[in-house]
């Protein structure tokens, strides 16, 4: 009950890194330690540093290749029934379903469908627009955004514990570490 | 994954980014220009010039819905007078953004990070000038939204089989496209203002647009797998774009049109005159705000030699126009030929011809390439030359055609200038506004520049 109680007053630990090494093998160690539930943060993407806190696979491809499928066929859809169903125009007998004229439409929907789902996917999965953030409340974490690295151990992880996640984290000699409020 | 992984440090040539910067150093630089950077007089000054010439393309276009398309100097035979060439010209400007952006991030070239963001806005603004031209050329442009498939009272559908329909979808795409991609990358950049803003206003602004973005590893795996899949999007979409601009000319029967070189030719001239213009804002805005460290000597001659190469592509689309006009044994054909070294517009090919394909050859020797005020005399003479050549194939094809009844000349008015000019001004306009409000070079990109970003280099190094 006590473990519960000081979990919902803090969203978890921040252990701050001087370098995207040290982020690296921070994340590393953590995730072999037995923490699933982390984030690494950093100014820019880092190869890697996903891969560190566990997390191989994103679903973007699949919502773009979803998207871009459906703008295709429905492109492709929409030019077909206006021209051989509703509305046909007979130009000099030739056939109406002329499908080498609706490749153009077919193919740039296709494009704009599949880019709109690259973008929208991926602010979705990642869960934004989210203006508020418990990390924001560090002070220290403006400096995700130029040239400092920052890992969480979130407090929601089973294996999570005030002290002992703190001296563990000490262990990987940060630059400093704090508690991030909820 | 990581679009950048080669660091040129053991390269003999001039580096992508200066020696001695640091994450940090970085960040304050480029966003000190929106942050805190004061206003100058030169700026206000400039700005209002070019304001001025935006609202003289107000006026131009006010006077145009009051009267109609007469003001301008088109007529049959020459429907499509200034309004086109200035359409197809902007629409290739647009495609050196997103050939840096896009293309350049597929093949890894570092050099294209320091260059992309302002590349993109170049795009953007190009196409939302281009944009206007054909708008005002319907005569009713109150009724564009006609253009697109949509059910009305009327029961009517746009006609798929016509290249005039296709362009709407290229064009608009394109558009969209762009502004997609290009806001996808300023977001993390967005981030780094809000957290580098003083004022509570500024910070809130960066703030929404940045959406909350935090740098979190899971969100970062996400951004770079759909940069990746935009930027291979969005390659197949820019040469698409010109080349669906083309067939408005090449599905059409009027010599000088009706060629299938067109476009192949269409693409590799529009990235010529986007390059040039990248090269001519560039090179001032390098100078003005000191970024001379981000882009490099490197970045301008590379620049410079992909406008060698696409206009060498460009010139041999001339010769092949030439060749096929005496080859092909068509009467019309070699007559358009002999039309543009001889005819009435014989002057406007002759200078097409110094100015895309005799004077950028110097481009060969290094010294043009290295010397930035010679690289933006050239790259002016390159964009000059290729509205002559958009003005030679729109207007000298349509001047004479097969009957000599039906021949024609075509006199611009002062309207046509203006509206022309009035474009440059809108452009000019939104890039003063975008490199005071937004960070012009991107910054994240730039951080993956340095040694220290690349984990498993550096780890090498140490051992």
């Amino acid at each position: 009950m006590t473990d519960s109680a000081t979990n919902s007053s803090t969203y978890g630990l921040m252990a701050e890194f001087d370098s995207a090494q040290e982020l690296v093998a921070a994340a590393h160690k953590t995730h072999e330690a037995g923490y699933q539930k982390i984030d690494a943060y950093s100014p820019f993407p880092i190869e890697g540093l996903a891969e560190a806190i566990g997390f191989h696979k994103n679903s973007v491809p699949l919502v773009v290749l979803i998207g871009g499928l459906i703008g295709g066929i429905s492109a492709y859809a929409l030019q077909y029934w206006v021209a051989v169903i509703t509305y046909p125009v007979n130009v000099g007998g030739r056939p109406f379903h002329s499908w080498p004229s609706f490749i153009i439409v077919t193919f740039e929907l296709t494009i704009l469908f599949g880019g709109l789902s690259a973008a929208v996917g991926m602010l979705v999965l990642n869960g934004l627009p989210m203006p508020y953030h418990p990390v924001f409340n560090v002070p220290e974490f403006a400096k995700a955004s130029e040239d400092k690295f920052f890992l969480v151990v979130f407090s929601s992880d089973p294996n999570y514990d005030a002290a002992r996640t703190r001296s563990f984290l000490t262990s990987l000699a940060p630059r400093m570490i704090a508690e991030v409020p909820s | 994954m990581a679009p950048n992984t080669q660091i040129p440090v053991a390269d003999r040539r001039v580096p992508v980014i200066a020696p001695g910067h640091t994450f940090s150093t970085i960040t304050e630089k480029i966003s000190n220009i929106v942050l805190s950077r004061p206003v100058s007089l030169g700026w206000i000054f400039g700005f209002l010039i070019v304001f001025s010439m935006m609202n003289m393309l107000m006026m131009a276009l006010g006077y145009l819905f009051i009267k109609g398309t007469g003001i301008w100097g088109i007529n049959i035979p020459i429907g499509w007078g200034f309004a086109i060439v200035n359409f197809v010209w902007w629409i290739g400007i647009g495609h050196a953004g997103t050939l840096i952006s896009a293309i350049l991030c597929l093949l890894r070239q570092t050099w294209r990070n320091s260059i992309n963001r302002f590349a993109e806005a170049m795009t953007l603004f190009a196409v939302a000038c281009a944009g206007i031209f054909p708008l005002a050329h319907m005569g009713r442009p109150w009724l564009a939204y006609w253009m697109f498939p949509y059910p009305n009272t009327m029961r009517y559908w746009p006609n798929f089989r016509s290249p005039l329909v296709w362009d709407v979808f290229a064009v608009s795409t394109y558009f969209t496209i762009s502004l997609v991609f290009w806001f996808v990358g300023l977001i993390p950049d967005f981030a780094s203002l809000r957290d580098r803003a003083e004022s509570t206003l500024v910070q809130r602004i960066y703030g929404l647009l940045a959406m909350g973005w935090r740098g979190s590893a899971r969100h970062w795996h996400r951004y770079e797998t759909a940069y990746l899949l935009l930027a291979g999007l969005a390659t197949p979409l820019v040469l698409s774009v010109h080349t669906v601009v083309s067939f408005d000319f090449a599905v059409g029967i009027v010599p000088g049109w009706h060629t299938t070189i067109f476009p192949p030719y269409f693409v590799a001239g529009a990235i010529y005159s986007g390059f040039a213009m990248v090269l001519c804002l560039a090179i001032p805005i390098r100078a003005i705000y000191k970024l001379e460290d981000f882009i490099t000597m490197r970045h301008l001659e590379n620049a410079a030699k992909v406008m060698l190469a696409t206009g060498l592509i460009v010139a041999y689309g001339y010769g092949m126009e030439a060749f096929m006009g005496w080859y092909s044994g068509n009467q019309f054909d070699s007559f358009l030929l002999w039309n543009r070294f001889h005819g009435p517009y014989q002057l406007a090919y002759a200078a097409l011809l110094a100015c895309n394909i005799f004077i950028p050859q110097v481009l060969w020797l290094k010294k043009f390439r290295v010397s930035t005020g010679w690289l933006w005399l050239i790259s002016f003479i390159v964009l000059v030359g290729m509205w002559l050549e958009r003005f030679i194939i729109v207007v000298v094809s349509l001047s004479r055609d097969f009957l000599t009844s039906s021949w024609g000349m075509y006199y611009p008015t002062k309207w046509d200038w203006m509206t022309f000019a009035g474009t440059i001004g809108m452009f000019l306009t939104a890039m003063w506004l975008f490199v005071r409000i937004l960070p012009m070079i991107s910054i994240f990109e730039l951080r993956t520049l340095l040694p220290e970003a690349h984990v498993h280099e550096a780890a090498e190094v140490k051992q």
